[in-house]
């Protein structure tokens, strides 16, 4: 067994250590520590990423003595690395632009704790997308949900609180269901290490054994994980949740904590329950007409909503809805794009709940969308990236969301049936878009007649900046180099499998 | 700095006034756009007290929910709805398990040959008379590291969510939420002077005969907890501080979970490499034995009476 092999696992052990030392240390330290974690998880996953594209192959990793069905392994190809590395780099990046927020709205004798959630977060993303066992899967799903809660609920107001409640019971309900569907698949096949059932399922399916039990298992982990995801009906708790919780969190929380149970449901359709029979049960039917309502509905919301961080967050709700759409086609396009729009909305969607915290602090803290006209020309880095953002969520080539429209459309071209809908919708969506970004993006660069509100120079917040730089920087990587991605993330889902 | 051109050119190129934008010497707004100093930036989060009462003015006025005959009467559809959604669910589910493979029956899938490694050779690869600790904690060792992290985070919530300053707490000292309960309960001291010390014993051999009997860390770290909340309630913060503070509370948690994960570091990743394994499994039934099984039930077990403690004392007053 070649070295390299080690780094999964490792990299996952070492966020759980970084958030057990950090609860014993001071603000600074604790802050240090998860700096130099995410640095070393980038650098692990670099390093299996690498290994894998060279081998070619996915590799199994027994987590102890007893190989797969008796003990826990966990599984890397390509797919996991990369979205390992871009989890870490999005984390990062979404830390330090929010970082002066955070000094300001969490309570200075709590912030370590704000730092040991971020690790064990890390943790339980990385367990979701390496691990091969559903049971392992369910517990850093809880781990998960819980680290989430405190992320919003650690500014205290009466708003986050409120926020953090309904989230609480929300994503609870979603891992109950999810619970449920996998004590029925035990039930049916008597295992959990997602290979074997995967075996399993196929061989009931074949036989015409247990019809009812597999469709009502399938249905309860495909509606769990949709819930915790914020899927069109299910997305109550969202707006809340994104939009008063300190910035950090909200970036995260949107970039990458509904991404790693849309990861997971991934891993269920490829190798639990098999593309196939998840195919053939129209559960993913059903995904994909809330994948549409979803799409138009969210837009519909954010064009009403007045506040400009509630106005991110539905339109977080409508990229959901893109990306179970690309689940919902059935089809190999169809989910490589809905893979290519998880990264290019982790990084748009971070980039803008970045770049309006800056433009809110240099409009009186209000956000308002009145307040904000002219902001841009206060805060011209915020300014910038913030156009950079919409124009990339709205589809404008050259940016990371072009691509994934364009993967989308490609993909509904070539499903027969549901090319119709799915084109309309994508027309439609993209349109409601562009009125609500663009509307802010015009009133942001619209030059105020007497200005109430003094400007932000550059010096003071260099390293805001920086990290909105990166940001961008990612946007356009992702938007112009998209081909050698969609390869590996090609390449990645058949491993998956 | 070497220019081609000469200064008074370069003063008219983009590039000069892009830089001199860049680094914040000339604003090309300034002058254009009037500007003022920046307002104090004034929160305007509502409190969770001034929010309630928000919320119940909207009720009473806006909406004007006792006589406002849409709103009753979409509440009334709203709770039949959700009733009728609620027994449809427990329908399709107690009709989906009518489907399922009977229990007990010996052709069940779940009774493969997963099962039957754990019961046959349980014994003899994990050195556990206690088949259930041999299997969560050495077969599925890195799922029971995941579950006891749940605790530990868990906690880590709570602590964001009641726990005070050192200040608050000390002011709050003197108004404790006994002041309505007798200070010194005999009867309840006599009797918690009587029983921790047995709920302390009892704790501490179930969590060392984890891998021999029934029990185990989760359940003996439980009884561990359980006595020091009972001790608490009946002896005073003031006490229990003596041995168990917050300082201590923290060096036993970090310290049981750390050994927890380096213990199943060293076993998963010296087993994944197919190294040797140093810890000896012992004999059967011995209280050293078990491999990895005792060291871990130990870490586990501080962990849970920790996380028990811990939620009774931020419950209560905010504070270790």
């Amino acid at each position: 067994m070649d070295f390299v092999q080690n780094f999964p696992a490792v990299s996952i052990l070492l966020c759980l250590f970084a958030g057990i030392i950090s609860s014993g240390l001071r603000k600074k330290a604790a802050r240090s520590v998860n700096i130099i974690l995410i640095l070393i998880v980038t650098f692990l996953s670099v390093c299996t990423l690498f290994y894998t594209m060279g081998t070619g192959e996915a590799f199994v990793y027994v987590m102890g003595r007893f190989p797969a069905p008796w003990g826990n392994e966990i599984r890397a190809g390509v797919l996991g690395p990369l979205m390992a590395l871009f989890f870490c780099v999005i984390m990062l990046l979404s830390l330090e632009g929010g970082r002066k927020k955070l000094v300001d709205e969490v309570e200075e004798e709590k912030t370590f704790l704000y730092y040991v959630l971020m690790d064990l977060l890390l943790a339980s993303l990385l367990a979701l997308i390496y691990t091969n066992d559903l049971f392992t899967a369910y517990v850093f799903v809880e781990i998960n949900t819980i680290a989430a809660c405190g992320l919003i609920m650690i500014r205290q107001n009466g708003r986050t609180i409120e926020a953090a409640a309904r989230y609480m019971i929300m994503s609870l309900l979603g891992s109950g269901l999810l619970l449920m569907g996998i004590c029925m698949l035990y039930d049916l096949t008597g295992h959990l290490l997602m290979s074997n059932i995967r075996e399993q399922v196929i061989y009931l399916y074949s036989a015409g054994e247990y019809r009812i039990p597999l469709l009502v298992t399938i249905a309860l982990m495909s509606v769990g994980l949709a819930i915790k995801s914020a899927l069109f009906p299910f997305h109550a708790w969202l707006p809340d949740a994104y939009g008063y919780s300190t910035v950090s969190s909200a970036a995260v929380l949107s970039s990458l904590v509904s991404k790693g149970y849309i990861l997971l449901l991934i891993k269920i359709i490829y190798r639990v329950i098999g593309f196939d029979v998840f195919y053939n049960s129209r559960i993913i039917d059903v995904l994909f007409a809330f994948g549409l309502m979803g799409m138009i509905f969210g837009s519909v919301s954010a064009i009403r909503e007045n506040d400009v961080r509630r106005m991110i967050a539905f339109s977080s709700v409508a990229q959901i809805g893109y990306i179970y759409m690309g689940i919902g086609m059935g089809t190999q396009a169809g989910m490589t794009a809905s893979v290519f729009h998880i990264l290019s909305h982790a990084a748009t969607k971070s980039l803008l709940f970045i770049a309006a915290i800056g433009l809110t602090d240099v409009s009186g803290g209000s956000r308002k969308l009145v307040e904000l006209t002219g902001a841009a020309y206060r805060n011209k880095w915020a300014g910038a990236a913030f156009t950079v953002g919409s124009l990339s969520m709205v589809g404008v080539p050259l940016f990371s969301g072009f691509i994934s429209k364009l993967l989308f459309s490609q993909a509904a071209v070539q499903n027969g049936t549901k090319m119709l809908p799915a084109l309309i919708v994508l027309g439609i969506s993209t349109i409601l878009n562009a009125i609500y970004f663009m509307k802010t993006v015009i009133r942001i660069y619209t030059p105020v007649e007497s200005g109430k509100y003094k400007g932000i120079q550059f010096m003071k917040m260099k390293r805001y900046c920086l990290t909105l730089v990166c940001f961008v920087a990612l946007n356009v990587i992702l938007g112009v180099f998209s081909q050698p991605i969609v390869d590996l993330i090609e390449q990645g889902l058949v491993m998956f499998s | 700095m070497s220019r081609l051109k000469p200064d008074k050119e370069y003063e008219k190129t983009g590039a000069y006034h892009f830089f001199r934008w860049l680094s914040g010497s000339k604003d090309p707004y300034v002058g254009e756009v009037e500007m003022q100093p920046q307002k104090e930036i004034q929160t305007q989060e509502f409190t969770i007290l001034e929010r309630m009462n928000e919320t119940q003015m909207l009720r009473d006025k806006v909406y004007d929910v006792e006589n406002n005959k849409i709103l009753t009467l979409f509440h009334k559809i709203y709770v039949v709805a959700a009733i009728v959604f609620c027994i449809a669910l427990v329908g399709l589910l107690l009709y989906t398990v009518s489907y399922l493979p009977r229990i007990g029956n010996s052709s069940n899938p779940d009774n493969n040959i997963v099962s039957q490694r754990y019961i046959e050779k349980g014994l003899q690869e994990t050195g556990a008379l206690n088949i259930v600790s041999g299997m969560i904690l050495t077969y599925r060792a890195f799922d029971t590291f995941g579950e006891t992290n749940v605790l530990f985070i868990a906690t880590c919530c709570v602590m964001i969510l009641l726990m005070l300053d050192d200040a608050i707490l000390k002011k709050r000292e003197d108004k404790d939420d006994r002041r309505f309960e007798p200070k010194n309960d005999a009867i309840l001291q006599g009797t918690a002077f009587i029983l921790c010390p047995i709920i302390f014993i009892f704790g501490i051999y179930v969590i060392l005969n984890g891998h021999l009997s029934p029990g185990g860390g989760f359940s003996g770290g439980a009884i561990l907890g359980a006595g020091l909340i009972l001790y608490t309630s009946a002896f005073g913060f003031k006490k229990t501080q003596q041995f168990f503070n917050e300082h201590i509370y923290k060096i036993a948690k970090i310290t049981a979970l750390c050994m927890y994960g380096i213990i199943g570091s060293y076993f998963y990743i010296m087993g994944a490499n197919g190294l040797e394994n140093h810890i000896p499994l012992g004999m059967p039934g011995h209280i050293l034995s078990g491999g990895i099984i005792l060291p871990i039930d130990i870490c586990v077990g501080i962990e849970v009476a920790c996380t028990m403690y811990a939620f009774y004392a931020l419950f209560r007053r905010g504070g270790l």
